[in-house]
């Protein structure tokens, strides 16, 4: 069933990339049965690239200065040499949008359009976590809302002011998500039309909470705490959204724009969960296709050798010598091979560790599945199989601060697997990973302080000066003074305070 | 599926926000320029354009945790020789946190320890001099637009003799020659001969006939074709271009006596790199001008005018004379912007600081733009009061405000007297 070539040689055009485009997309339909957004395709400059790169992917932002710096980070550091650009950039959207660079060789391009118009397409409309999080129809729509109504504030209120809200929002953006229960899926396109609407409602709400305050006696007791609690709805783990409500010195567009900050961070929130994955899937399925794009005979062997060549560079683990961390491509690509391997061509230990999947001989069924289900800490704890944590010689190093030196308690034996496995998976809990900060109380008979907890994991502390600087954001936002307390999970002990008032 | 070729899209999306940052920046900029003074590296700085801004200028804080004591694990790839139960020494800093992530993703960037900046050396003295204004500046501008000069634009038919493009105008006659056909005068010479030789000899008379005739044609030819006609000529053109007035000289003048310290000639030395920092920013051209003086004043080079100490009284009025007679020989008035700037400590000899005053105000007033007088003192000084010449010039002060005058007593004072003097004035 040999088809003709679909180019030869380094040089595309439009023809080009639209019969690769159909090839590829004819693969990934009947063969490997991804489910996709429809896709735009879209050729910049490398210039346009370094713009794209700033605004961590998207097409369009409301202007700030961090901007800028990224900007010039990256045109810095490509400038020089040390680094090269990405060869595509795709977008969680719908249509999901994949950026080409104009330089890329036919070759690439075919293999950049498999990677992200069908690999981390099928990704983002199928897992749960962007399923869950994200809303990609709208997500253009509401940047566009946010640039326009950045913009009208910078011309109402001035520069300075909206930065001095944006950047204290940015600094607490990891802390703008409802991480626990269920999140209502956002409707973003009616953000705009809504706007008004609820600003008018949490303003009433918002006063008659404070009203109360001149008659109130200040006097502590349980159930006035577990009345503030209610009223506040304390605790509130995600800090955007409480100083959005609750702030009493905010005016609404400052609201507003906090808000915007908020659902963008939201909508960035499943990215670094699920970089293995997401990584090892669009890796998996650009090298599937190009694979069967060459035994089809549609491409030549040239323009495999140059796939091979690619791919192997994408997928290099350096080791630890090199520095910590798993190369997400590498890891991700590996465990994906790993599962074709164990539901195609088990082994007698495939069979013990995966008595659900080896040889099932359903091996697309199975990694759909994957991909659809789980984040990267679970998948890890799923799936990583003893062969892949032999083929990266994985160790396990214990670091205890009373002893003088590291300990290597697991390697890549029968006793070692389980325990690197639950490492390694825990190393990708955001659970983990994330500071815990809530808020538990605010003085409102007294004089306003906002108190928040870290509730701590053993032995991990915030960094000392950025959580100052933090804080001095936070009470920006809050308007009187904050303390924050670093709490043991077990024991409840205050192992540490910071406190900030806002200046002036 | 849909292509766009976004490829000719506006470019530069990020424009604005690099203006953002160099915004934010600008303080941190600013304090730097001020450390390169107080270091005494103002010339490299000048010229520089990459500047180190320290990180938390534009760091991005956030709550995140770091590892402080207890325990934890980690899992690392590419083990080699470890088994179970092995040691290791603790890698110097105590290890990275958490995972950076490889590939082309967007790594979370943590702490950086300065943040490069390429400016432009025009962004950089703009930043440094955010808000300074030249004094009287609106005559700067323009007041050389009654100044032509002379500038070369190209080749004209007509001229002066004096202004002949030689080699232009033989290209154009070799052409024209080439063109008519103009026998070579060897070629005449070589007809010549020959028909010469076969008149004497007589032999060929066909040949000879024909030859007569070729070179009948050869010498009409030659005699009406020219070497070099007048359409031939060409001439270099000069077209009057009005010269803005891009130059500025800068006085510097200063009191070199005895009473003068080296450190007190330190801060006068800051304030005049200051101000041609300043200048050379504004004009194309800046000459510079040293006067020292004690009781005699003298025009010397630079390395002379901050190191060569020098004993002897002060008469101020001398260095005055001397800045009066160099500006008249050589930097007139209607073409150079004349800027001064006087440093001593305020001694002078009693009787003098009548004539120096009012030759300042009617001899060098007139003709500068501004002057700046910097009265330098150890602190200790100080409580002496009022120097003969600051009693002097205060009074001429108030009547001329060309004429500014501030004292400085450590190096930390120069760059805000600096700005006093030349920052831009509030309209009142």
């Amino acid at each position: 069933m040999d088809r003709p070539l679909l180019y030869s040689g380094t040089d595309w055009d439009y023809g080009t990339l639209q019969r690769s485009y159909d090839a590829i997309e004819r693969i990934a339909t009947e063969e490997l049965g991804l489910e996709l957004y429809p896709n735009r395709i879209e050729v910049i400059t490398s210039e346009q690239m370094l713009d794209v790169y700033t605004a961590h992917g998207m097409p369009l932002t409301y202007r700030h200065w961090s901007y800028g710096k990224r900007f010039l980070q990256h045109e810095n550091s490509y400038r020089q040499g040390y680094s090269s650009l990405a060869y595509e950039v795709v977008i969680n959207s719908n249509p999901c949008i994949s950026y080409l660079m104009e330089e890329n060789t036919a070759t690439m391009q075919a293999l950049v359009i498999a990677h992200a118009a069908f690999g981390h397409n099928h990704f983002f409309r199928n897992n749960h976590l962007f399923r869950q999080w994200t809303e990609p129809s709208a997500i253009i729509d509401y940047l566009e809302f946010a640039r326009t109504y950045v913009s009208a504030c910078e011309d109402r209120y001035g520069v300075a002011a909206v930065e001095r809200i944006l950047d204290a929002s940015h600094a607490l953006s990891r802390h703008g998500v409802h991480r626990h229960g269920g999140t209502r899926p956002l409707n973003l396109k009616t953000e705009e039309k809504r706007e008004r609407e609820r600003r008018e409602y949490d303003e009433k709400v918002f006063d008659d909470l404070w009203r109360t305050l001149p008659d109130a006696k200040p006097m502590p007791g349980s159930d006035k705490l577990a009345d503030r609690r209610r009223l506040l709805g304390l605790p509130e783990e995600n800090l955007l959204y409480f100083l959005e409500k609750s702030s009493p010195r905010l005016q609404s567009w400052e609201r507003e724009i906090i808000r915007i900050v908020r659902l963008i961070a939201q909508y960035f929130y499943p990215q670094p969960q699920a970089k293995v994955m997401n990584e090892g899937c669009a890796t998996w399925v650009h090298q599937r296709i190009m694979t069967r794009l060459h035994e089809t005979g549609q491409i030549d062997d040239a323009a495999f050798l140059e796939v091979i060549h690619s791919t192997s560079n994408v997928i290099m683990q350096p080791g630890f010598e090199y520095g910590p961390g798993f190369n997400p491509y590498a890891l991700g690509y590996a465990m994906m091979t790993d599962i074709v391997r164990v539901c195609d061509q088990p082994t007698a230990e495939d069979k013990s560790w995966f008595p659900d999947i080896a040889g099932n001989g359903d091996a697309l069924g199975t990694l759909r599945h994957g991909w659809a289900n789980y984040r990267d800490e679970s998948f890890i704890l799923q799936f990583l199989s003893p062969k892949v944590m032999r083929d990266f010689r994985m160790f396990r190093l214990m670091d205890d601060t009373s002893e003088p030196t590291l300990l290597v308690d697991a390697i890549h034996d029968d006793d070692g697997y389980r325990a690197i496995r639950r490492s390694l998976a825990r190393s990708y809990d955001p659970g983990l990973n994330d500071a815990d900060i809530q808020v538990v109380d605010v003085d409102l008979s007294g004089d306003r302080q906002l108190r928040l907890e870290h509730r701590t994991h053993p032995g991990q502390l915030l960094a000392k000066k950025d959580a100052e600087a933090t804080l001095k954001y936070l009470a920006v936002l809050w308007g009187y003074e904050i303390r924050l307390h670093e709490v043991d999970t077990d024991t409840d002990a205050v192992l540490a305070t910071h406190t900030s008032k806002p200046a002036g | 599926m849909d292509i766009i070729d976004r490829r000719s899209n506006p470019h530069g999306k990020n424009l604005d926000n690099r203006q953002r940052v160099l915004a934010r920046a600008r303080g941190a900029i600013a304090r730097a320029a001020r450390n390169a003074i107080d270091q005494g590296t103002l010339r490299e700085t000048g010229q520089g354009e990459t500047v180190t801004i320290p990180a938390d200028v534009l760091h991005e804080p956030s709550f995140h945790t770091v590892f402080t004591a207890g325990q934890r694990d980690v899992v690392l790839s590419g083990n080699k020789e470890f088994s179970k139960g092995d040691r290791l020494k603790r890698p110097p800093g105590g290890g990275g946190g958490g995972g950076a992530g490889n590939g082309a993703g967007q790594g979370e960037g943590e702490a950086q320890d300065g943040f490069r900046f390429v400016l432009t050396r025009d962004e950089f003295l703009d930043l440094f001099f955010e808000d300074l204004e030249l004094p009287d500046l609106v005559k700067n501008q323009v007041v050389a637009t009654d100044t032509m000069t002379p500038s070369r634009a190209g080749i004209s038919v007509d001229g002066t003799p004096s202004q002949v493009d030689m080699s232009r105008t033989m290209r154009q006659s070799m052409a024209r020659r080439i063109g008519l056909r103009r026998p070579k005068p060897p070629e005449v010479k070589e007809l010549e001969e020959e028909v010469a030789r076969l008149t004497s000899t007589g032999e060929d008379v066909e040949k000879l006939q024909a030859l007569r005739g070729e070179l009948e044609l050869a010498l009409r030819r030659l005699a009406r074709v020219p070497w070099v006609d007048p359409i031939d000529m060409r001439y270099r053109r000069f077209t009057p271009v009005p010269k803005p007035s891009a130059r500025a000289v800068m006085f510097c003048l200063m009191d070199v006596s005895g009473s003068m310290s080296e450190s007190m000639k330190d801060l006068a030395k800051r304030f005049f790199l200051l101000l041609h920092v300043f200048l050379e920013r504004r004009y194309k051209r800046v000459d510079l001008v040293f006067i020292r003086h004690t009781e005699v004043a003298e025009e010397v080079e630079e390395e002379v005018f901050f190191t060569d100490p020098r004993t002897g009284g002060t008469i101020v009025s001398t260095a005055l004379a001397e800045l009066t007679r160099i500006q008249r020989e050589r930097y007139p008035a209607g073409s150079w912007n004349i800027y001064a700037a006087q440093a001593s400590d305020g001694d002078n000899s009693g009787s003098d600081t009548h004539r120096a005053v009012a030759m300042l105000e009617n001899d060098i007033l007139p003709i500068v733009q501004h002057f700046a007088y910097i009265e330098v003192s150890i602190s200790a000084a100080i409580i002496r009061g009022e120097t003969d010449l600051w009693r002097g010039y205060a009074p001429l002060a108030e009547r001329a405000p060309k004429l500014a005058m501030r004292r400085v007593a450590e190096r930390k004072d120069i760059f805000p007297v600096f700005r006093d003097l030349f920052g831009r004035k509030v309209a009142a």
